[in-house]
C-alpha cells in the first residue's frame, strides 16, 4: 500500500471520487490549473478537465450557492474553500440553504454537497487563514461536520462525505497536511461518518480531540505513560453527528475526561462534549470534566499564535487535575 | 493601428513605455512640480527595495508569508500621492506602497508582516486601516467612512484598494452599489494585475474591464495605464477632485503585473507564461518607464540614482534592525484590546494562563 501524507489522501480520494462517477465536479478558487494552494487538488485538472476541476471567481457566496444549485440539478459537487476563514460570505448559502434543504422540500430536493476547508493554526500562517470555527456548522441543524487527523481517516472521510445524500462540512487540519505518512489503500473505501476512533487504550483519563488536537493529545499521554498514568485518546472524527457511544464507553471506564480544542472556549464543543458526559456518565465520573481550547480572543497574528494553541504542556497540566482531584 | 488598440485596451496613458510622453501627457508633466516629479520616483524606488529586501527576509526566516508588490510601484504610489492626511485609507495585504507614501514607518510594515499585531500603531492622524485580508471586505467599510465624511460635512473622502478578484465578490458590488445610491465620496481604487492568486481576470468576468463595472452603479469608471505614475496621478486627482465637490464616487481601474509570486508561497510558473511575464517586467515596468522620463527631462542623473537607491537601503536596514529589536510583546498581549472594559471570564482566563507559571 502507498504511504500518503493527508494533502495527497485527499487528492487521491478526489481523483477516486471524479473516476468513478461523472456527476463529481470540484470547484473553487486556485482548485484548478493551480492545484489548489495547498496542492490538494494537483493534477486533477490536467486528468479530468476544465469542466470537472473548475477554477471559479473569487466568490464564497457563488461557490456554495452555485454548487447548491449543481447538487439539485444532479451534480455531485466538491466545492472548496480556500481556508475556513474565508467561508464567511457563504455562511448565508450553508445556513439558510444547504443545512435546509431536505428539510425545506420534505426531501424532494436532497443536497449531496461537501464543503471543503483547511482550517485551524499552527503554521504561522498571515492573519485569518487559522481559524477554527467549526462550532459554528455544528451547532446548524442540517449539516454533518468531519474533521480527519490522520491521511487515512481524510481518504475514507472524504469518499463517505461524497456519497452522502446530505451536505457536509469537511475540515482539513492545515496543520498535519503533511507532518505524516500513512498507508492509504487505493480505490474506494468509507470511514463512516458519525464514527470516532480510538486513538490509544488507556485506563485513567480520556482524552477528547480532533483534527490538529490529536497528536497533541497522543504526545500528552505519552509523557504521562512515563509517570505511570494511562491516557485513552479518542480522536473525534466526526464533529456532527458526535459518536456518543464511544464517548460515553470511554468516560465509564476512565472516569475522567479532558477534551481539548484549538476554537475559543466559550460556545465551543467542549462545552457540548461536557453536557453530554454529565448527562449521560455523571455517575462514573472521578473529577469534573475538564477543557483545554483557545482562548476567548481573536486568533492572534503568528508572533503568538503558540500561546493561543493548546500545546502539550496545558493538556498534561489539565491531565494532572483529573488525576489529582 | 496597433498602437491605438493598445492605448484603448490600457486606458488613459501619459508616459509611454518606452519613458515618452504623450501630448496629453505633455501637458499634464508641465502642471507638475519638480518636487512631485521627484517625488514619484523615490517613492517607487524604496517600494521596489523594500519590496525586495522583504522577500529575502522572508526566505531568512525573519518575517512570514509575505506578498510582494513589485511591477505595481505606479499604481501604489500615483494614487498614494494625490490623497491628503486626512482622506481614510482601506487597504489590502499588498499595499505597502501606498502605506509608506503615506507615513506609515518601514520598521511598523516589518512587524505586520512578523506577525506581530503590535506593529499596527499608525502615526497619529493617519486614517489608514490595517490591510484587510478577507478579500473585498474593506470596500463596504470605505463606502461607510466616506459616507460618515459626507454627513459631517467634512472634506475627506475615502478609498479601498483591492485586486482584480476582489470584483467577484458581492462587497464589490455592494459597496458600489451603496456609493452610487448615496453618491458618497469614495474611490474605489482597483489594481488589476492580471490574476488573483492563479485566476486569470477573465475567469472573474465575463467584461473585458473593470471600470465599465461602474456604468451599473451609475458613476464613472475610469481604466488607466497602472504602470504609468502619471496617469494613476492623474485620475486619482480628478476622483478626489469629484468626490470632494460632492459629485459621488468614482471606480479607477489601474491595468498592472505583480512581477512576482502571489505570496512567498506561491509559484507563478505554474500557471502564467514566461513570455507574458516578460513582456510585463522588460518592456512595461513602471520604474524603469519613469526613470527614463526622468532622464530625458534631465530631472535626474544616474549619479543621484545610485545615491538614492544607497539612501532606500540605508532607511531599510535600519527599519529591520529597528524591528528586529522591538521587545516581543508578552502572550498575555492576546488578551489585550479585545474589548475597552475586560470582561471577567476574559480576565479569568488570563490569570489561568499566567498561573500556569509562564507569564
Ligand atoms: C474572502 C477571501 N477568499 C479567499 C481569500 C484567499 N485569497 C487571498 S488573496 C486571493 C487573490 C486575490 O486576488 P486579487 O483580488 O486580484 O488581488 P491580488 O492578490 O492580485 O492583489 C485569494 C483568493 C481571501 N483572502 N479572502
Ligand atoms: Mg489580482
Amino acid at each position: 500500500m502507498p504511504e500518503r501524507t493527508m494533502v495527497q489522501a485527499i487528492n487521491d480520494a478526489l481523483s477516486v471520487a471524479l473516476e468513478k462517477d461523472p456527476r463529481v465536479v470540484v470547484m473553487g478558487e486556485d482548485v484548478g490549473k493551480n492545484g489548489g494552494v495547498f496542492r490538494v487538488t494537483e493534477g486533477l485538472w490536467h486528468r479530468f478537465g476544465d469542466d470537472r476541476v473548475i477554477d471559479t471567481p473569487l466568490s464564497e457566496s457563488g461557490i456554495i450557492g452555485t454548487a447548491i444549485g449543481l447538487a439539485v440539478g444532479g451534480m455531485l459537487p466538491v466545492a472548496e474553500i480556500q481556508f475556513m476563514g474565508f467561508i464567511y460570505p457563504a455562511f448565508e448559502q450553508v445556513v439558510s440553504h444547504a443545512a435546509r434543504f431536505r428539510t425545506r422540500t420534505q426531501g424532494t430536493f436532497p443536497l449531496p454537497l461537501v464543503i471543503r476547508a483547511p482550517y485551524g493554526g499552527g503554521i504561522r500562517a498571515p492573519e485569518l487563514h487559522s481559524d477554527s470555527t467549526e462550532a459554528l456548522f455544528v451547532h446548524t441543524p442540517g449539516l454533518k461536520v468531519v474533521a480527519p487527523s490522520t491521511p487515512y481517516d481524510a481518504k475514507g472521510l472524504l469518499l463517505a462525505s461524497i456519497q452522502d445524500p446530505d451536505p457536509v462540512i469537511f475540515l482539513e487540519p492545515m496543520k498535519v497536511y503533511r507532518t505524516h505518512r500513512q498507508e492509504v489503500p487505493e480505490g474506494w473505501y468509507e470511514v463512516p461518518i458519525g464514527r470516532a476512533r480510538k486513538v490509544r487504550e488507556g485506563e485513567d483519563v480520556t482524552i477528547l480531540a480532533w483534527g490538529a488536537m490529536v497528536p497533541v493529545a497522543e504526545k500528552t499521554a505519552d509523557a504521562w505513560a512515563k509517570d505511570g498514568v494511562s491516557c485513552e485518546v479518542i480522536d473525534l472524527r466526526s464533529l456532527y453527528p458526535i459518536d456518543e457511544d464511544a464517548i460515553i464507553e470511554s468516560v465509564k471506564k476512565t472516569g475522567r475526561a479532558v477534551i481539548v480544542h484549538e476554537a475559543p472556549r466559550t460556545g465551543g464543543l467542549g462545552g457540548e462534549l461536557t453536557a453530554l458526559i454529565n448527562e449521560r456518565a455523571f455517575l462514573w465520573l472521578e473529577a469534573p470534566v475538564t477543557r483545554v481550547t483557545g482562548y476567548d480572543v481573536p486568533v492572534p497574528y503568528f508572533a503568538l499564535e503558540d500561546a493561543f494553541r493548546p500545546d502539550v504542556r496545558r493538556v498534561s497540566e489539565a491531565v494532572r487535575q483529573v488525576i489529582n482531584f | 493601428m496597433l498602437q491605438q488598440v493598445e492605448e484603448k485596451r490600457i486606458g488613459l496613458s501619459y508616459v509611454r513605455p518606452d519613458g515618452t510622453l504623450t501630448d496629453e501627457g505633455r501637458a499634464v508633466w508641465r502642471r507638475i512640480d519638480d518636487e512631485k516629479k521627484m517625488l514619484f520616483y523615490r517613492w517607487m524606488t524604496m517600494a521596489r527595495l523594500f519590496d525586495r529586501r522583504s522577500i529575502i527576509l522572508q526566505r531568512q526566516g525573519r518575517i512570514g508569508t509575505f506578498a510582494p508588490l513589485e511591477g505595481q510601484e505606479a499604481a501604489q504610489v500615483g494614487s498614494a500621492m494625490a490623497l491628503s492626511k486626512e482622506d481614510w485609507i482601506f487597504p489590502t495585504y499588498r499595499e505597502h506602497g501606498v502605506q509608506m507614501v503615506l507615513g506609515m514607518p518601514l520598521n511598523l510594515i516589518l512587524l505586520y508582516w512578523m506577525g506581530r499585531v503590535e506593529g499596527w500603531r499608525p502615526p497619529e492622524l493617519l486614517r489608514l486601516l490595517p490591510p484587510s485580508v478577507p478579500i473585498a471586505t474593506q470596500l463596504p467599510h470605505a463606502a461607510g467612512a466616506a459616507w460618515a465624511s459626507k454627513l459631517r460635512g467634512e472634506r475627506s473622502v475615502a478609498v479601498a484598494y483591492f485586486g482584480d478578484g476582489a470584483t467577484s465578490e458581492g462587497d464589490f458590488h455592494e459597496a458600489c452599489n451603496f456609493a452610487g445610491v448615496f453618491r458618497l465620496p469614495v474611490i474605489f481604487f482597483c489594481q488589476n494585475n492580471g490574476y488573483a492568486i492563479s485566476v486569470p481576470f477573465s475567469r472573474q468576468s465575463a467584461t473585458p474591464t473593470v471600470a465599465e463595472k461602474a456604468a451599473a452603479y451609475a458613476f464613472p469608471g475610469i481604466r488607466v495605464d497602472g504602470n504609468d505614475v502619471l496617469a494613476v496621478y492623474e485620475a486619482m486627482v480628478r476622483a478626489i477632485e469629484r468626490a470632494r465637490n460632492g459629485e459621488g464616487p468614482t471606480l479607477i481601474e489601474a491595468v498592472t503585473y505583480r512581477h512576482g509570486a502571489h505570496t512567498t508561497a506561491d509559484d507563478p510558473a505554474r500557471y502564467r507564461s514566461e513570455e507574458e511575464a516578460r513582456e510585463w517586467v522588460q518592456r512595461r515596468d513602471p520604474l524603469k518607464r519613469y526613470r527614463a522620463l526622468l532622464r530625458s527631462e534631465g530631472l535626474l542623473t544616474e549619479a543621484e540614482e545610485r545615491e538614492w537607491e544607497e539612501e532606500c537601503r540605508r532607511r531599510i536596514d535600519r527599519a529591520v534592525k529597528e524591528a528586529e529589536a522591538e521587545k516581543a510583546a508578552p502572550p498575555t498581549h492576546m488578551f489585550d484590546h479585545v474589548f475597552a472594559t475586560p470582561v471577567a471570564s476574559l480576565q479569568r482566563q488570563r490569570r489561568e494562563w499566567e498561573g500556569d507559571g509562564r507569564a
